[in-house]
C-alpha cells in the first residue's frame, strides 16, 4: 500500500521535478533568467546550489555572498539563468553588495525574481519583499527554512499569503531539498506566462505622499508608456536618489 | 532620447519633495512595515511555547556574555589550532616522505637517464618541482582541517557571535563591527578577508578593514609560526610543556596580530581615515546544526583546494627563482650570497639575518615557502652538510634536524621570536595587495596596505632586538 502512494506521488507532476536538469556554470542560450534575493542568511545561496547543482559556499552569517553568482538548470525545454544575489534588508542602497542587487533587479531585468525569505521571521523579511514587489511584478516567494518554523510551531497559511502579495507561494526547506521540485516548476510557470503575478503595492502610505507619487508616475508613465516600476521610481525620485536621476536620463530604466 | 521631458519630471519631483517634507523617508518605510505587519497578521499563526528560540537565547547568553564571551572565543580558537598543529604532523610527514623523499629521486634518476642537462633537470626538479612539492606537504594537510573546522564553526552560526563580542572594542578604535567577520576570513585567507570587507557600507570603514586585514595570521602563515615555536619556544621548556608552549607561542602570535589590528585601525580612524563610526543592524542568525559530511565536502572543494591551487601557481615560480639565485654566480659568488652578505648588517640591526630578508623578498608571492628558502639559504651560506646542493629546497626529517641546521646558522631565540614577528608582520602576499588593488582601485590605498605592515615589523623586531640585547 505504503508503496502505491509513493509511486503516486513520484508520478505526480507537482511532487517530481523530472525534467530539471541541473546545467552548472553553463549559462549559454539562455531562455530566462532568474534572480534569487532576500534578506541576508535565509539559504539564498542553498536554494541556488539545489537549482544549479554548484556548489557556492554556504555559511550561516548574515553577508556571506557578496558578489552576484550565476548558475544554470534546464527545465523542460527551457534553459535558465540563475543569479544569486547578495542579500539584503532593504533595497535603499548604501553598502555595495545592496547596490549590486538592486541593480540587478532593476537593471537587470530578471524575467522572474525568486524572493527567499526566513519562514520564522516572516514579518521583518517582508519588508524586503514589499520593495522588490514595487519594482518587478513577476516574482515567486520562497518561503524558506520551513523545518525550522516547524520546529517552532509556526504555521504558515500559504494561500492567504499568496492572495495577499498577489505573488505564488513556495514553503522549501533548501537544505534538505524539500520544495525544489515545486519551486522550479511554479519559477517556470511565472517566467512562461501560465501564472499571472498581481502583486502587493505598499498600501499605508500617507496621502499627501500618495498624492505626490500619482503625480509624478503619471508623468513618468507618459514619458516610459512600458515602464513596470514607475511608482518606485517616484517613491527613488523623492528620496532624490541620484543613481535612478541618472538612469532616467540615460535611458537605462526602458 | 529627447531629454527635456526627463527634466520636467526631475524637477516635479524636486518640487513635489519640498511639498512632502523632511519625513517621507520614515514615512515610507513606517508604511512598509505596516503593510508587513497586515499581511502577517492574516496569515501566521504561532503557538505561545518557543522553546528552541529560548535555547538559541540562552546559548547567546552565555558566549556573548561579559565574563565568558572573550575566554570562549579564545578556547575555540585554541581548540581548532590545537587540532590542525596536531593533527596536522602526520599526514604532512607521510607527504613529505612520499613527494619528496621518493617521487623527487625518482624524477633526478628520469632525468639523468634521459641525459637532459644539469642546469635543466635542476631548474625544473630541483627549482620548481620541489617548491610545488614543498607547499603541498606543508599547506595541504593543515588547511585540510583547519578550513573544514572554521566551516563548521561559520554554519553553526558563531562568527556573528564573535561580531557582537568585538563590536564594543572596534567601536571604540573607530572601525566597523563587521571588520570582526572579515578579519576571522582572514584568518583562512587574506585575499578573502579583503573581498568580504564588501558587506561594510561605510568606505572610511572598508577600507579601514581593507588595510588592516593582514594582521590577521593567513594560511599561509600559520605553518611558519607552528614549525619556528616547535624548535625553538618548545624547547626552552621542559618536554613534557613543550606541546602546550608552543600552541600557546602561536597563539600568542594571533592575539598579537589582533591587538596590532585594533591598533592600527584606531590610528587610522583618528588621522588619515577621520570619521563618525557608523551604526548597524547585526542579526545574530539561530544556531543551525551544520550539515556535517556535506559541510567538509564543500570546504574541501572550496577552499582547499583552490587556495592549494593559488599556493602552486605562485610557488612554481619562486622556486625557479631560489634556484637561478643560488646557480648564477657573478664574481665566484651566488646571487643569493650577494643578496645575503648585503642584507646581513641590516638584518642583524633588527634580530634576523640576511637570509631571513632575502627569503621573505624571494616569497613575497607565496608566504608558504619561506621557511623551506630559509633552510636553504642558511645551508648555502653555512656550507653545512644535509644539503642537497645548491638552491635545492628540501625538507629534514624532524623539526630538531632542522633546529640544528638553524643554530648552525647562527640562530638564537631572539631570531626565532623576531621570525615569528616578522612573519606576522610583514607585506601581504602578492594575491593579497592584487585583490587589495582591484577593491580599492587606488595606488595610495593599496602602497599603504602593503607598506604599513612592513613598517610596523621593522620597527617592532628592532625595538625586540635591542631590549633584548641589553636584558641578555
Amino acid at each position: 500500500m505504503e508503496n502505491k502512494t509513493k509511486n503516486a506521488c513520484d508520478g505526480c507532476s507537482q511532487y517530481s521535478a523530472k525534467g530539471l536538469k541541473k546545467l552548472g556554470v553553463n549559462t549559454e542560450n539562455i531562455d530566462f533568467v532568474v534572480a534569487l534575493a532576500g534578506n541576508p542568511n535565509t539559504g539564498k545561496s542553498t536554494v541556488f546550489n539545489a537549482l544549479t547543482g554548484l556548489r557556492q559556499h554556504t555559511g550561516n552569517w548574515p553577508g556571506k555572498t557578496v558578489t552576484r553568482a550565476e548558475g544554470a538548470f534546464e527545465y523542460g525545454t527551457k534553459k535558465y539563468k540563475l543569479v544569486d544575489l547578495p542579500g539584503t534588508y532593504s533595497l535603499l542602497s548604501t553598502s555595495q553588495d545592496e547596490e549590486v542587487a538592486r541593480n540587478f533587479i532593476l537593471f537587470g531585468k530578471p524575467d522572474v525574481t525568486v524572493i527567499i525569505v526566513d519562514a520564522c521571521r516572516l514579518e521583518r523579511n517582508l519588508n524586503l519583499v514589499l520593495q522588490i514587489l514595487e519594482i518587478t511584478d513577476k516574482a515567486v516567494l520562497c518561503l524558506n527554512l520551513m523545518d525550522e518554523a516547524k520546529r517552532r510551531n509556526i504555521h504558515i497559511d500559504e494561500r492567504t499569503l499568496a492572495r495577499d502579495l498577489g505573488i505564488p507561494v513556495v514553503p522549501t526547506s533548501a537544505r534538505f531539498n524539500e520544495g525544489i521540485p515545486e519551486l522550479i516548476k511554479t519559477i517556470s510557470e511565472v517566467a512562461n506566462g501560465s501564472i499571472i503575478c498581481k502583486p502587493h503595492r505598499i498600501k499605508n502610505v500617507p496621502d499627501n505622499i500618495n498624492k505626490a507619487v500619482q503625480k509624478l508616475s503619471v508623468e513618468i508613465e507618459k514619458q516610459f508608456p512600458t515602464i513596470p516600476n514607475s511608482r518606485w521610481i517616484a517613491f527613488r525620485l523623492l528620496e532624490g536618489d541620484s543613481h535612478i536621476i541618472n538612469a532616467l536620463k540615460t535611458g537605462e530604466l526602458v | 532620447m529627447n531629454n527635456k521631458p526627463i527634466d520636467t519630471i526631475i524637477e516635479l519631483s524636486n518640487d513635489l519633495r519640498w511639498q512632502i517634507g523632511d519625513d517621507f523617508h520614515d514615512n515610507l518605510a513606517e508604511g512598509i512595515y505596516a503593510d508587513a505587519a497586515e499581511i502577517v497578521k492574516g496569515s501566521v499563526h504561532t503557538d505561545q511555547q518557543q522553546k528552541q528560540f529560548r535555547l538559541d537565547a540562552k546559548i547567546d547568553k552565555i558566549i556573548t556574555s561579559k565574563t565568558f564571551g572573550f575566554p570562549l572565543m579564545f578556547l575555540i580558537l585554541g581548540i581548532v589550532l590545537w587540532l590542525t598543529i596536531i593533527g596536522a604532523n602526520y599526514p604532512s610527514s607521510m607527504l613529505a616522505n612520499l613527494l619528496l623523499d621518493t617521487i623527487h629521486p625518482a624524477l633526478k634518476n628520469v632525468a639523468s637517464g634521459i641525459g637532459i642537462p644539469w642546469w635543466l633537470d635542476g631548474f625544473l626538479i630541483d627549482g620548481v618541482y620541489l617548491a610545488l612539492a614543498w607547499v603541498i606537504a606543508v599547506m595541504l594537510p593543515p588547511m585540510a582541517i583547519f578550513f573544514p573546522l572554521f566551516t563548521l564553526l561559520e554554519d553553526f552560526g558563531y562568527l556573528p557571535r564573535v561580531a557582537f563580542n568585538l563590536d564594543y572594542l572596534f567601536k571604540k578604535t573607530g572601525a566597523h563591527g563587521k571588520q570582526a567577520l572579515t578579519m576571522s576570513m582572514g584568518f583562512g585567507c587574506n585575499a578573502a578577508g579583503v573581498v568580504a570587507t564588501r558587506i561594510i557600507d561605510s568606505p572610511r570603514e572598508r577600507l579601514i578593514a581593507i588595510i588592516t586585514n593582514n594582521f590577521s595570521l593567513c594560511n599561509g602563515r600559520w605553518p611558519t609560526q607552528i614549525l619556528i615555536a616547535t624548535i625553538f619556544i618548545g624547547a626552552v621548556v621542559p618536554k613534557a610543556l613543550s606541546g602546550l608552549a608552543s600552541v600557546g607561542a602561536v597563539i600568542g602570535i594571533a592575539i598579537l596580530g589582533i591587538f596590532f589590528m585594533f591598533m592600527s585601525s584606531w590610528a587610522l580612524s583618528k588621522t588619515v581615515l577621520k570619521g563618525e563610526v557608523s551604526t548597524f543592524n547585526l542579526e545574530l542568525p539561530p544556531y543551525r546544526p551544520p550539515r556535517f559530511w556535506k559541510t567538509i565536502y564543500t570546504s574541501l572543494i572550496d577552499r582547499t583546494l583552490i587556495v592549494l591551487w593559488r599556493a602552486m601557481v605562485f610557488a612554481a615560480p619562486a622556486g625557479a627563482v631560489i634556484w637561478l639565485i643560488s646557480n648564477i654566480h657573478i664574481a665566484d659568488q651566488s646571487i643569493a650570497y650577494w643578496m645575503i652578505s648585503s642584507l646581513d648588517n641590516f638584518g642583524f640591526l633588527i634580530g634576523l639575518n640576511g637570509v631571513i630578508l632575502v627569503a621573505y623578498i624571494v616569497a613575497i608571492p607565496a608566504n608558504e615557502i619561506v621557511i623551506p628558502t630559509i633552510l636553504m639559504l642558511t645551508v648555502l651560506v653555512t656550507g653545512i652538510a644535509g644539503g642537497e646542493g645548491a638552491g635545492v629546497m628540501f625538507e629534514l626529517e624532524s623539526a630538531s634536524e632542522t633546529g640544528n641546521i638553524l643554530r648552525a646558522g647562527g640562530w638564537t631565540l631572539l631570531t626565532a621570536v623576531n621570525l615569528m614577528l616578522f612573519s606576522l608582520l610583514h607585506n601581504p602576499c602578492s594575491t593579497t595587495i592584487y585583490t587589495i588593488y582591484k577593491e580599492t582601485k587606488s595606488v595610495k590605498w593599496t602602497s599603504i596596505a602593503t607598506l604599513l605592515p612592513v613598517i610596523m615589523g621593522l620597527i617592532v623586531t628592532f625595538l625586540v632586538a635591542q631590549i633584548w640585547r641589553l636584558a641578555f
